[in-house]
């Protein structure tokens, strides 16, 4: 029998287990206690481990994720929530040149297994500062991770192999999936950092998304499907290390592909998957050029209406399907 | 405590750094790399204040921790080398110089990077109820960065047993503290955390190592960070690019007059703890144990290029 519960609930479902589990596991961040962290993902949590290891802390992301880093570096576990991923600028020096660095720098000698869990992405009406999508930041960082999940059962699995990793992870929630409902087993699971999934199968077109856009590719095919395009839908899951193998094998099931991605468009990681598509021999496959859905290279509007004019939707990936479908192009054409 | 154990290691440190000066200099090791050449006192009286198991965070400006810390030389000489058999295998060089197995949670390019990694060390013996200490060095200029604010109140909130160390060299590069603090002292600012701070002379290793232990010892049963301003000065650049223009010979000879190494030598003599003239002999031992540390590692293999691709991910 199915066992829905939410992405909150999942996610929180694997720090209670890892922390049951492992003494030196323990969540820290701005008002993950009494309050349950400003998304609720850690509420109940301080009442069963109590405050030394369900951590409040002052408005202090370097000082607490630096504090996290030394604790990794001493053998513990820890999860660092930050409360907007917006805040995540606060100690960028923190993340791109201790945590991603120190292993590397000292030879190999160290480890830091940091997972800091942060709600991304827009679509609250919360604006330029609480509404970004900046995951492509630290895909550029060799050394760190980047997970992303977009259902319940990934999010679960993800963040319990996160804590496994000997590595920094970058663990990407996002605020408009947290009360999306999925299947989760409550027993442990675990699913590899790194590993897409195809979430649907299908002859014609490749989507590749991850995150929240996951499930506007999805609705986009079904949509689709009723006008006999079958696409087939890659969950990426990791954006960092990116699984191209299973983006190349199904383009080169397809011969077309398709990005979403909420982040902007420029530099954004959909330029990475297409740019390993065309530089490999996975090119010869494709029999029109790859398109691109992604957000306006812009900040976030206030106003829903100038918000979901620069975001991706399920429309957005429908009609960029029908373009690529219509138009074609090269030795092909 | 054994004082002639101390100045020897503090003649260590001085030869270690002279030796890579003259190293660059010839054009023998390249990056860069930034001398303790005159703050011996602050790292020897420091961590001669410590216990086993106990650690610390260095800086940019990190030879004399590692030496004072027991890592060894010839690995040291390796990696500035960016041999294979350096403690980072010649990916660190200078700045990256560690050994966290043995508690020496690596030198740091970043100027306060390290400070909220010293939290984590403390942050773990408390949690795992073991009474020990880290060490947190940094210099004046961090004291001027968000980290420092954030570090020293995460400390001080919850009883971190950790020691802050700020070795007050009178610049941040080429900023002077006269210009960029409007207070008498650095270690005034603890008050402003609810911990205590110390202004010391960082020229004299018996008094460095006097306020250290006191401040260890309080970390150690609970009682919380202590704030540590040592005064002392380097007396080469802050690189091997710096042309002193912002100071003069003048003030470089006056801080010499005061040099650690010669004033604790003297009163190790004046308590007949140690012959006269006989640091000179000292002086030369450690140039010898420097210059054989360097012969050796000058002989090491150079690592395989094809190692620049690993070690990025655990």
């Amino acid at each position: 029998m199915p066992r829905d519960i939410t992405y909150r609930e999942a996610v929180r479902e694997a720090m209670t287990q890892a922390m049951r589990e492992d003494d030196s596991v323990f969540l820290m961040g701005e008002d993950v206690g009494v309050y349950g962290g400003a998304f609720g993902v850690s509420r109940g949590m301080i009442e069963e481990f109590g405050e030394e290891r369900v951590v409040d802390t002052p408005l202090s992301e370097a000082g607490f994720v630096g504090l996290c880093i030394g604790t990794s570096l001493m053998g513990m576990r820890p999860i660092a929530e930050i409360q907007f991923s917006d805040f995540i600028t606060h100690c960028m020096d923190q993340l791109v040149n201790q945590a991603a660095k120190l292993r590397y720098m000292f030879g190999g000698e160290a480890e830091v297994p940091l997972v800091l869990r942060t709600p991304g992405g827009a679509g609250t009406g919360a604006a330029a500062q609480h509404s970004q999508s900046l995951e492509d930041w630290f895909i550029h960082v060799p050394g760190l991770k980047v997970v992303m999940p977009s259902t319940p059962y990934d999010a679960k699995g993800l963040l319990l192999a996160s804590l496994d990793d000997p590595n920094p992870v970058i663990f990407y929630e996002h605020k408009l999936l947290y009360n999306k409902k999925g299947d989760v087993p409550e027993e442990q699971y675990r699913i590899p950092v790194g590993e897409a999934r195809i979430s649907r199968e299908g002859e014609d077109v490749t989507v590749v998304a991850a995150g929240l856009v996951h499930h506007h590719a999805l609705e986009a095919a079904d949509a689709l499907s009723g006008e006999g395009v079958e696409a087939e839908v890659v969950d990426l899951r990791t954006l960092s290390p990116m699984d191209h193998e299973t983006v190349r094998g199904s383009v080169e099931k397809t011969g077309k592909l398709v990005v979403v991605e909420e982040d902007v468009k420029t530099a954004g990681w959909g330029a990475e998957v297409i740019s390993r598509i065309v530089e490999s021999e996975s090119f010869y496959a494709l029999d029109r050029a790859p398109a691109r859905v992604a957000g306006a290279d812009t900040p976030i509007p206030y106003n829903k209406n100038l918000e979901a004019f620069i975001r991706p939707s399920p429309e957005k990936v429908i009609e960029a399907v029908r373009k690529l479908l219509d138009v074609k192009v090269g030795v092909y054409s | 405590m054994n004082h002639k154990e101390l100045l020897e290691k503090m003649l260590l440190i001085r030869a270690f750094d002279e030796k890579v000066n003259e190293l660059y200099a010839e054009g023998k090791v390249h990056g860069t790399a930034h001398f303790y050449v005159g703050q011996e006192a602050v790292a020897v009286g420091v961590i001669s204040a410590l216990r086993e198991g106990d650690v610390i965070t260095s800086t940019h400006r990190g030879h004399g921790h590692a030496i004072a810390f027991g890592l060894d030389i010839d690995r040291m000489a390796a990696e500035l080398l960016g041999k294979a058999s350096g403690y980072c295998h010649g990916k660190g060089g200078s700045m990256h110089i560690a050994d966290v197995k043995a508690g020496m949670l690596g030198a740091n390019g970043i100027v306060g990077g390290s400070m909220g990694i010293a939290c984590g060390a403390g942050w773990a013996f408390r949690r795992r109820g073991e009474e020990k200490v880290a060490v947190c060095f940094f210099g004046d200029g961090a004291v001027q960065e968000g980290i420092f604010n954030e570090a020293l109140n995460l400390a001080a909130i919850w009883d971190l047993p950790v020691v802050f160390v700020c070795e007050n060299n009178q610049y941040a590069m080429s900023k002077s503290v006269k210009t960029a603090f409007d207070t008498d002292t650095l270690s005034g600012r603890a008050s402003g955390y609810g911990m205590p701070g110390v202004t010391v002379d960082g020229m004299s290793l018996l008094e460095v190592h006097e306020v250290a232990s006191e401040a260890a010892e309080l970390a150690r049963r609970g009682g919380g960070p202590t704030l540590i301003e040592a005064i002392t000065y380097r007396y080469l650049g802050h690189s091997k690019s710096d042309a002193n223009l912002y100071r003069t010979r003048e003030e470089i000879q006056q801080w010499r007059k005061r040099d650690p190494i010669a004033h604790f030598a003297s009163e190790l003599e004046k308590r007949g703890e140690l012959q006269k003239d006989e640091w000179r002999e000292l002086e030369h031992a450690a140039r010898e144990r420097i210059e054989e540390a360097f012969e050796k590692a000058s002989e090491q293999p150079e690592p395989e290029p094809e190692s620049a691709l690993e070690d990025v991910y655990a």
